[in-house]
């Protein structure tokens, strides 16, 4: 059509009408193309002058950002107030305050290293390195006890760091320990495979909270006396131990995807399983499972909010306990909506991320 | 465990080269191997939980159920009193978990092919808006949904005596949603009667129908005569009962509202938050599902004389519906599973009456074991029917 209309132009030196290009062409055609179309749209539009000029004139023009609770409760207007008002307990819970700087560094740090990840480039032997020891020095930076450091106990760790921690620490052990139940569960040996599905289908069927609560109630027991694990490590444990069911389950749907004769290759090659597996089978089974990874990362970061119901301080109990607090009390829609906006940013990233790695690895 | 150590000697091995490479062989003792750690693992586990379930004096094995649980639930399908026993505690528990995965399970399906309709829609701006919002809702946790909807009906919504009223007889207010219901009228069974009737004459007809059209080719007017059925029938009972149209309009006395139905914030929280999360993945798989039916078959059913509505019907919703189905039990389960976080905004379901049982016998292994349980017997109910489902609508290859 661009082409017919460009040929026109060139020969008879007119514009194309109106109605033909432009913006009225695209509302035309978008939004007015048919009698039913054009009654959803002004339903539509009518809805959206409902619900979007009051929700602008309590979130922006009414609004308050930085005052007292007192203000807040004079104000008709959304009390952004509360958060600038509780940014630090909101985003690091009881972790010392003048040592905030360090789980702010951590946090940083772990950004900056997913950021360098984004480039497919920069995925080698020495990656792994620097992931490891990125790792290690947030770890070092939030413990302290090294360096000169103070020791926090992780009793203490809390708010956003402690939301992050979960979920990545969860998923980066839950991997191997996935692609492990994955083999089992595709294995020829019936005892292997029966304990892998087993596993793999128990944990599935039940809910993340039951498996919290075991954290939480019945890890204590499962240890000699005088052993005790902090509850922190147990709830990190409970999350693992979920997220690589769903890993399991991701990699499997790999494993199918590679044709027999890959396997069949490897074997007249004379490879070993582990030597099959490791480099033939896993490399191109696990590059198929990066997006719906990048899926499972997804939902594990939304899953850590669960840990509320134990009573881990992660960023929704530590908001939740801000609104607690008898001065605050009442504006809790202001502070959910802005979790919600970290928690929306921080996905979206990666759902994006993981859509972009999709078209680029459908090769 | 204990097959484990007599059969991996290193004796054995040295001796006989040849015999520990045969692969039947070493798969036995890889077997033998990953079973006795796990056997090891269970054993250590299992006489750890022992030794301190001893040492702290906790009972074990399941005889509180007979005790009396002495607490209240605040809403109940059953009638219930604190004087009832754990088991029942825990069966009203099960029940509200039913009952908002039931009432959950039918709104999400609605709302999620609605949504993902309009996803696909010609129209740029509903298909744009349907795009936000399932975008929006997938990127929250539905904990925080959850939060937010407590907090709406608690902080939000204002007392009964400034209940908003949004439609004619439906108010809310921080004590919840009430909104009428036709009052109750001796006709009302018969009608019930009258639809289940007309629900398995239907049945019997499409199969006919069905039958007949294999044999003739003519097609009968299954949809709107299925329709007529199911809802006449009712209908005419109604109007022989005189047309009862008596309404329960909730009034309000003192600081409440009393008649009609009363829906508490915490089950409306809870069910809208599940129902808004759970919609926006369903939207998803209904668009997959009919974007996965190609053009051709569209074109190719137009070609061969059909209505657009037989189009629909007899062409792309049955094989969009074998593409949808699979994701879509998996999002029933779901659904069903993340009502357990009813627990943390005190609506009574199942994981809430147990862990409340947990805290009050101590009886924690119990407790979790039942959770467990029961959450397994609904994954593998909801499964097996939709299995069954599945099957049914499964590509019958010739």
């Amino acid at each position: 059509m661009t082409q017919s209309g460009k040929n026109n132009i060139q020969k008879e030196g007119l514009k194309a009408p109106i109605i033909r290009i432009g913006v009225v062409h695209w509302i035309k055609a978008n939004l007015f193309n048919g009698v039913f179309n054009s009654i959803l749209t002004i339903v539509t539009l009518f809805l959206l002058y409902k619900v979007i000029p009051p929700f602008a004139r309590w979130a922006f023009i009414d609004s308050l950002w930085f005052s007292s609770a007192e203000q807040c409760r004079a104000g008709s207007g959304a009390c952004w107030s509360i958060i600038p008002a509780n940014i630090r307990f909101i985003l690091f819970g009881f972790y010392p305050h003048e040592l905030h700087w360090r789980p702010f560094v951590a946090m940083i740090m772990l950004i900056g290293l997913l950021l360098y990840s984004k480039n497919r480039n920069h995925w080698n032997r020495s990656f792994g390195y620097i992931w490891i020891a990125g790792l290690s020095i947030m770890g070092i930076l939030m413990k302290g006890g090294l360096f000169g450091l103070t020791p926090v106990d992780s009793d203490q760790w809390g708010g956003l760091p402690l939301t992050l921690m979960l979920s990545f620490f969860g998923m980066f052990a839950a991997y191997p320990l996935g692609v492990l139940l994955a083999l089992g569960r595709r294995s020829q040996m019936p005892a292997v495979k029966t304990i892998c599905i087993l596993y793999i289908e128990l944990i599935r069927g039940v809910p993340l909270i039951s498996l919290l609560f075991m954290s939480a109630v019945l890890f204590p027991l499962f240890f000699p006396e005088g052993v005790t694990v902090n509850k922190i490590i147990r709830a990190q444990a409970a999350i693992i131990l979920f997220t690589a069911a769903y890993i399991a389950e991701v990699v499997r749907g790999g494993l199918q995807a590679i044709t027999r004769g890959q396997y069949e290759a490897a074997e007249s090659l004379g490879l070993n399983y582990v030597q099959k597996m490791r480099l033939i089978v896993l490399p191109q089974a696990l590059k198929i499972v990066i997006p719906p990874s990048v899926g499972i990362l997804i939902s594990a970061f939304k899953d850590t909010s669960l840990v509320v119901i134990i009573a881990l301080y992660d960023v929704l109990k530590t908001t939740k306990s801000v609104l607690a607090s008898p001065s605050w009390m009442g504006f809790s829609p202001e502070a959910y909506l802005f979790v919600a906006l970290i928690y929306f940013v921080c996905c979206y990233s990666m759902s994006n991320y993981s859509r972009r790695l999709e078209k680029e690895l459908q090769t | 465990m204990k097959k484990g150590n007599p059969v991996i000697s290193t004796e054995d091995a040295a001796q006989r080269a040849a015999w520990i490479n045969d692969p039947k062989i070493r798969a036995i003792l890889y077997q033998i191997a990953v079973l006795g750690i796990v056997g090891l693992l269970g054993y250590y586990l299992f006489s750890n939980t022992v030794e301190n379930l001893k040492r702290q004096s906790i009972a074990t094995g399941f005889g509180f159920l007979n005790k009396e649980a002495s607490f209240e639930i605040g809403e109940s399908l059953i009638p219930y009193s604190a004087a009832d026993k754990y088991i029942k505690a825990l069966l009203v528990g099960a029940l509200n978990t039913i009952k908002v995965a039931f009432i959950g399970i039918i709104l999400t399906v609605c709302l999620g092919t609605f949504l993902g309709i309009a996803r696909l829609s010609k129209n740029w701006l509903v298909s744009k808006l349907a795009a936000v919002y399932i975008e929006v809702m997938q990127d929250i946790p539905i904990l925080l949904q959850l939060f937010f909807w407590y907090s709406f009906f608690y902080d939000i919504l204002p007392s009964p005596r400034e209940a908003i009223e949004p439609l004619n007889g439906v108010f809310m207010s921080n004590r919840g949603l009430v909104f009428a219901v036709p009052e109750w009228h001796p006709a009302h069974p018969y009608m019930a009667m009258a639809f289940v009737a007309g629900c398995i004459g239907v049945y019997f007809m499409r199969r006919w129908a069905r039958k007949r059209q294999e044999r003739t080719g003519q097609i009968f007017p299954v949809f709107t005569l299925s329709l007529g059925i199911m809802i006449g029938l009712p209908l005419t009972i109604w109007l022989l009962a005189g047309a009862p149209h008596k309404m329960n309009v909730p009034e309000l006395v003192g600081f409440n509202f009393t008649g009609g139905l009363n829906m508490s914030p915490e089950f409306g929280a809870l069910l809208i938050g599940l129902v808004l999360y759970t919609a926006a993945f369903v939207a998803e798989i209904v668009r997959a599902g009919i974007q996965a039916i190609g053009k051709g078959q569209t074109e190719a059913a137009m070609a061969i004389g059909l209505k657009p509505g037989q189009v629909l019907s007899l062409v792309i919703l049955p094989q969009a519906l074998r593409v949808i189905i699979p994701p879509l039990t998996s999002q029933m389960l779901n659904l069903t599973k993340n009502s357990s976080l009813a627990v943390a905004i005190g609506f009574p379901d199942f994981v809430s009456v147990a862990s409340t049982t947990i805290n009050q016998t101590g009886q924690a292994i119990e407790g979790i074991s039942l959770i467990m349980v029961v959450y397994l017997c609904f994954s593998l109910l909801t499964s097996l029917f939709m299995n069954w489902y599945n099957k049914k609508m499964a590509l019958v290859e010739r």
